[in-house]
């Protein structure tokens, strides 16, 4: 009888010591799991720390050497004996005054888009169309700048170009901005369209997206005192979601200021600073893709510096566009 | 005020110009598949699958060894950075849901998420090549995978959240650990939605040029090893494009064309995949 309780209670602690073995575990395992992704997280902060710190580790000779004359100089002469003058002031200017003519392009036409989608569309047909603007924003950018080098390059070079010269050609000023004797395939003109191109659908679809929070009954209330949808639009819609409307603008120049292989085969990497829109010009990025490979020395460190600049100002724009688009989903939660 | 009928005219007009620039958005991206399928298919022969890149000057050829060398590295890329993305996104989506670290990590990832690729490259070239002292397929799976984490990062954040907490609570109840309640719960009710941030992520990085230039450079010829300069589609075509040599060109288109075709139906699965989810 004793016996038969013995081994039952035998059997009872082993069970018991069984389940605090697993329980253990299973804690050991949540333990590991938990901080497996904290570091994960913390990884994503090291990613950015890491990318500043390396880029400023890099850009360093360029730094002590040239300094602020860095900005101002706009000649770029790395082969230049015993020492190279490096200035970044062309490629500065050719990024920003190209990013500013794609979106002059591409802000109407993206929000145009975004109207048509949600004013005017026809239900059945607006899946198909959002899906073929955002295939857009899926083709790799070294796609654009091949088709922008072989196929509009050479169309906008031949037959729409020297049409805006001679349009532009007896206006003071303006003759200068369009002006060019030689037209080439290679122009910030031409990079400008293919980014345009490239930064509408993102545009479209965060407008689309800002465009859906209007409340339904804002609108209804503007249509039902007689206002036309352009009224609607302009009246309601767009005052409604202007914060947004703005920060996905934003979000979509911090695109174009940093894009690369679009701009690099059509810009003409050429470090001189044109009057005309239709001359070769060169960016940043551009900059950087074209040369880095063959660079050593001081050369490679101004292009790192070239680098931490364009880091410094795409994360300032895009930080304010973060911002922008956080305060519209917080209101929209409200 | 404007009499209703001249009012009505300028919606009109307004609305007409809307119609004709989504016209010409939809327009542009028929003319960019319609070139690339014009000058690629040409091309599209049985050799490019099973030739290596050929040297300039000569006729033939293919783009075994760029394929190759791209797959392995969009393949190492996704398996580094995916794994970190989704512990990651974890995180923000479960453990640290109050914490006060969590708003500035997802401040910090979607800056990292449109950050510019070629500033990843300079990173990578910083922290990777330079050590190594050698450019090397490891050194640009790595600069993918710096590009494939916020991504991933984003998705799994965002189809996490789309978990209804009841089911966190009830598999709670039945006293599971937290991380197994995360695996064996959220993970799986949040399953396709993952999966799309994965394949999305693969469709980025399928085609990213700018950080490769110069952390795999290229390879004229087949290579393996993971620690030497290997052939890749992105910068094969870049440094063919660049060329007078009309082989070198034809291989370019069809390789953009490999390429575009390959991250398009990558992106429509993904869509597809994201849709049902969606409709149940």
């Amino acid at each position: 009888m004793s016996a038969i309780t013995e081994s039952v209670s035998t059997a009872g602690r082993a069970l018991l010591s069984d389940r605090a073995r697993v329980l253990k575990s299973m804690a050991f395992g949540d333990k590991v799991f938990a901080l497996l992704t904290l570091s994960a997280a913390y990884l994503v902060l090291l990613v950015l720390a890491g990318i500043i710190i390396s880029l400023i580790i890099g850009a360093w000779p360029a730094i002590t050497t040239f300094g602020l004359d860095f900005l101002t100089t706009s000649r770029w002469a790395p082969q230049l004996e015993p020492q190279p003058i490096l200035g970044a002031l062309a490629p500065i200017y050719g990024t920003l005054i190209s990013s500013f003519i794609a979106m002059l392009i591409a802000v109407p036409f993206g929000l145009g888009i975004a109207i048509f989608l949600t004013e005017l569309c026809p239900h059945s047909i607006r899946k198909p169309i959002r899906l073929a603007i955002e295939l857009l924003a899926g083709i790799p950018s070294i796609i654009y700048g091949m088709w922008g080098f072989f196929v509009l390059g050479p169309f906008l070079a031949n037959y729409v170009e020297p049409g805006i010269v001679a349009v532009f050609a007896d206006i003071p000023v303006l003759n200068s901005v369009f002006g060019g004797e030689m037209l080439s395939n290679l122009s910030l003109f031409n990079a400008s369209l293919i980014l345009a191109i490239m930064i509408l659908p993102f545009i479209t679809a965060i407008a689309v997206d800002v465009f859906s929070t209007v409340p339904p009954v804002l609108k209804e209330a503007a249509y039902g005192i007689g206002c036309t949808t352009w009224e609607v639009v302009s009246n309601v819609v767009l005052p409604f979601t202007r914060v947004g409307v703005v920060g996905g603008v934003m979000l979509a120049l911090g695109r174009a200021l940093g894009e690369t292989m679009a701009v690099t085969f059509i810009i003409g990497n050429s470090f001189k600073i044109s009057s005309s829109i239709f001359a070769p010009g060169t960016t940043i990025s551009a900059a950087i893709a074209s040369e880095f490979a063959e660079s050593e020395g001081l050369h490679q460190s101004g292009l790192i510096l070239l680098g931490l600049l364009l880091f410094v100002l795409t994360f300032f724009v895009l930080a304010a566009a973060r911002l922008m688009l956080m305060r519209l989903e917080k209101r929209a939660g409200a | 005020m404007a009499s209703y009928a001249a009012r009505q005219r300028k919606s009109t007009t307004v609305m007409a110009l809307c119609l004709l620039a989504t016209m010409i958005g939809v327009v542009w991206l028929f003319l960019i598949l319609f070139s690339l399928l014009w000058n690629g298919i040409p091309g599209l022969t049985f050799a490019v699958f099973t030739e290596m890149t050929p040297p300039p000057g000569e006729k033939g050829g293919g783009l075994l060894n760029a394929i190759y060398g791209s797959l392995i590295m969009t393949f190492m890329g996704v398996g580094i950075g995916a794994p970190i993305g989704i512990l990651a996104g974890t995180y923000l989506a479960e453990y640290g849901r109050h914490s006060k670290l969590t708003p500035v990590i997802r401040f910090i990832n979607d800056i990292l998420l449109s950050a510019p690729s070629i500033i990843i490259g300079l990173f990578v070239y910083g922290a990777v090549v330079v050590p190594m002292r050698s450019f090397s397929a490891v050194a640009g799976s790595i600069a993918l995978a710096v590009i494939v984490v916020p991504v991933v990062v984003r998705t799994t954040e965002d189809m996490l959240l789309l978990v209804p907490n009841t089911l966190r609570e009830a598999a709670s109840a039945l006293g599971l650990p937290r991380s197994h309640m995360i695996r064996k719960v959220a993970y799986r009710a949040a399953r396709a939605g993952l999966i799309t941030g994965v394949l999305l992520a693969v469709a980025r990085v399928g085609g990213e040029t700018a950080p490769l230039l110069f952390t795999v450079l290229s390879n004229q010829f087949w290579s393996a090893d993971l620690l030497r300069p290997m052939a890749n589609l992105p910068v094969t075509i870049n440094n063919f494009i660049n060329n007078p040599d009309a082989n070198w060109k034809q291989l370019a288109w069809t390789g953009a064309l490999l390429i575009t075709a390959a991250v398009l139906s990558l992106n429509i699965t993904a869509r597809i995949l994201g849709a049902s989810k969606d409709g149940q």
